[in-house]
């Protein structure tokens, strides 16, 4: 049995709480929406991108302790990171969290804190969770206006 | 002293295998009945030997095995009559659940009724299957889909019903019990002013079957829909009840074999009612399952169930209303064993994954009543929902995980 507290780690009740970057950053000229069918639960991805550099990240929207950290922790990640370099993180968040259940791999230096998440592996239900706002994000990047993005 | 205490819960709970396996390695706690209800060894072994001793396609051949499969789907089909208090067997079309049955008066009654500028009245506690094929209809036929509202106690807004049911009115379509909300539907008054009206009414029965009597002949409705899976029977059968003069009237549906009567290709000739609206082999095995399961409520008795459900509700409400960091959503008078609640600061989705740890299973969402969470302006619930084997023990682990809920999230 897994134990609920691999999922809801203390960095992960910390971002729920205080969620960073839930807000529209000033300048913003990309947005995504990202919804999810299965809780109703919606969220907004903002960047504010200078060429190919996103200089700034926000979300708005409410949603469980999993998406909400998601959202706080990955929009603090983005910041200052190309647009390659963000993508690439989309692959490697996708891959930390639906990957085998395997115990302990080697933390991927580049996420960083969201390491945190590799818990949802064991939560197959709630993967849809933790990624729904990287999926807007990508989405966000390809936009040139708003673009709604679902996890289905 | 306790209205429930015909029931011996104990040893009911003894004919569900699966109520003594284990969930995430605990004691499974299966509260979750709104969503689909747990299998008792009759139906299960009803199932079984259906497949073993019976299985053939009905209604066809001369052979032995036909005759008995036959006889016994035809049987199935009495029981659901019985249950329901109809008058005659050939009101009760087998389907595949609420949901077909809903689309099927939609497709047939309504499109042959409902025409442009025409309007259909739900109401603002619908599950999605009575209000799609509604809005599909009207999208069709240029007509317009109206709302009776409810208030913030999670019953209907009565008092608008006469002003909603207007000279357009074609068909009231409404719910018997909310599965988002537990509030228990006067139906037989809201039917009485529809009629009084003209207006005919569906009522989508999917979360009452299970739970007390039903009679659809005291209700007066026209149409009565319900799946066998709530009913502790098999998924993919279900059953459309309506009065037999409404059923000659409308149209067939679906076309295929076995609702029609004779065939060329200059004019076919359909079946009498039910095996108009039965096209294809139907779920022989599912409806047989289905008249097991009625055999198995009706030997544990509907009135007590209802009895004993009330009871879990009590000791469920008091209990999670004496938790400060709960509050209940749906607080009608009238209502049946659905609890849905909020955890302050914590989503649905978190207390449904730490209650599932526990081996709790609950469901967390939007219910497929959308337009029910934005009425309360919440995305989600948290629901717990009892079903005629939940305990009072059950209702106390629920409280002991909901404490493990406001520690992870202290």
């Amino acid at each position: 049995m897994s134990d609920v507290r691999e999922l809801y780690q203390t960095v992960i009740l910390d971002h729920n709480k205080r969620p960073r970057n839930r807000r529209k950053p000033d300048g913003a000229n990309r947005m995504a929406q990202g919804y999810n069918p299965l809780c109703g639960d919606r969220v907004t991805v903002y960047l504010r991108m200078a060429g190919d550099v996103v200089e700034d990240a926000g979300f708005e929207g409410s949603g469980c302790a999993i998406s909400t950290a998601s959202a706080s922790m990955m929009t603090d990640l983005l910041k200052g990171r190309t647009r390659a370099e963000a993508e690439a993180l989309f692959e490697r968040f996708h891959d930390l969290v639906t990957g085998p259940p395997v115990g302990e791999l080697p933390a991927d230096p580049a996420l960083g804190k969201l390491a945190v998440f590799s818990g949802v592996r064991e939560f197959p239900a709630r993967v849809k969770c933790a990624t729904l706002v990287w999926h807007a994000m990508r989405s966000a990047l390809h936009a040139e206006d708003e673009a709604i993005v679902s996890t289905e | 002293m306790s209205p429930g205490a015909g029931l011996d819960v104990k040893r009911l709970r003894e004919d569900f295998p699966i109520l003594h396996t284990t969930a995430r390695g605990r004691p499974l706690v299966y509260l979750d009945n709104a969503a689909t209800t747990q299998k008792p060894r009759a139906v299960i072994d009803a199932l079984v030997r259906y497949y073993e001793r019976d299985n053939a396609n009905v209604h066809r051949g001369v052979h032995e095995l036909s005759e008995r499969a036959t006889l016994a789907y035809e049987a199935a089909r009495a029981k659901v009559r019985r249950l329901l208090n109809a008058r005659e067997d050939r009101e009760i079309v087998f389907v595949r659940g609420t949901t077909e049955a809903i689309n099927l008066v939609a497709q047939s009654f309504g499109r042959s009724r409902v025409g442009p500028g025409d309007e259909v009245l739900v109401t603002g506690m619908e599950h999605h299957s009575n209000i799609v094929p509604w809005q599909l209809l009207c999208q069709e036929r240029g007509a317009r889909l109206r709302v009776l509202p409810i208030d913030d106690a999670g019953e209907l807004a009565l008092d608008e019903l006469d002003e909603l049911l207007g000279p357009r009115t074609r068909l009231l379509a409404l719910v018997h019990v909310s599965n988002a909300l537990g509030t228990v539907n006067p139906v037989r008054d809201i039917v009485a002013a529809a009629h009084a009206r003209g207006v005919p009414v569906l009522v989508d029965g999917a979360q009452a079957v299970a739970h007390g009597p039903v009679d659809v002949q005291a209700l007066g409705c026209d149409f009565y829909a319900f799946s066998g899976h709530k009913l502790y029977g098999p998924t993919g059968i279900g059953v459309l009840w309506a009065r037999a003069e409404l059923l000659e009237a409308m149209p067939p549906w679906q076309g295929g074999g076995d609702m029609i009567a004779s065939v060329s290709f200059e004019k076919t000739t359909y079946n009498v009612i039910p095996y108009k609206f039965e096209a294809g082999t139907p779920h022989v095995a599912g409806a047989i399952g289905l008249g097991a399961a009625i055999d198995y409520l009706e030997a544990v008795g509907l009135e007590r169930v209802a009895a004993w459900e009330a009871e879990l509700l009590r000791h469920a409400v008091e209990a999670l209303e004496a938790l400060p960091q709960v509050r209940l959503v749906g607080t009608a008078r009238e209502r049946a064993a659905v609890v849905s609640f909020l955890v302050d600061g914590v989503h649905p989705h978190d207390v449904g994954t730490i209650l599932d740890q526990e081996g709790i299973a609950i469901r967390t969402g939007h219910h497929c009543a959308q337009p029910v969470m934005d009425r309360f302006g919440i995305p989600a619930t948290a629901r717990a929902s009892f079903g005629l084997y939940n305990d009072h023990e059950e209702v106390e682990a629920l409280v002991r995980a909901l404490h493990r809920v406001f520690e992870v999230f202290a």
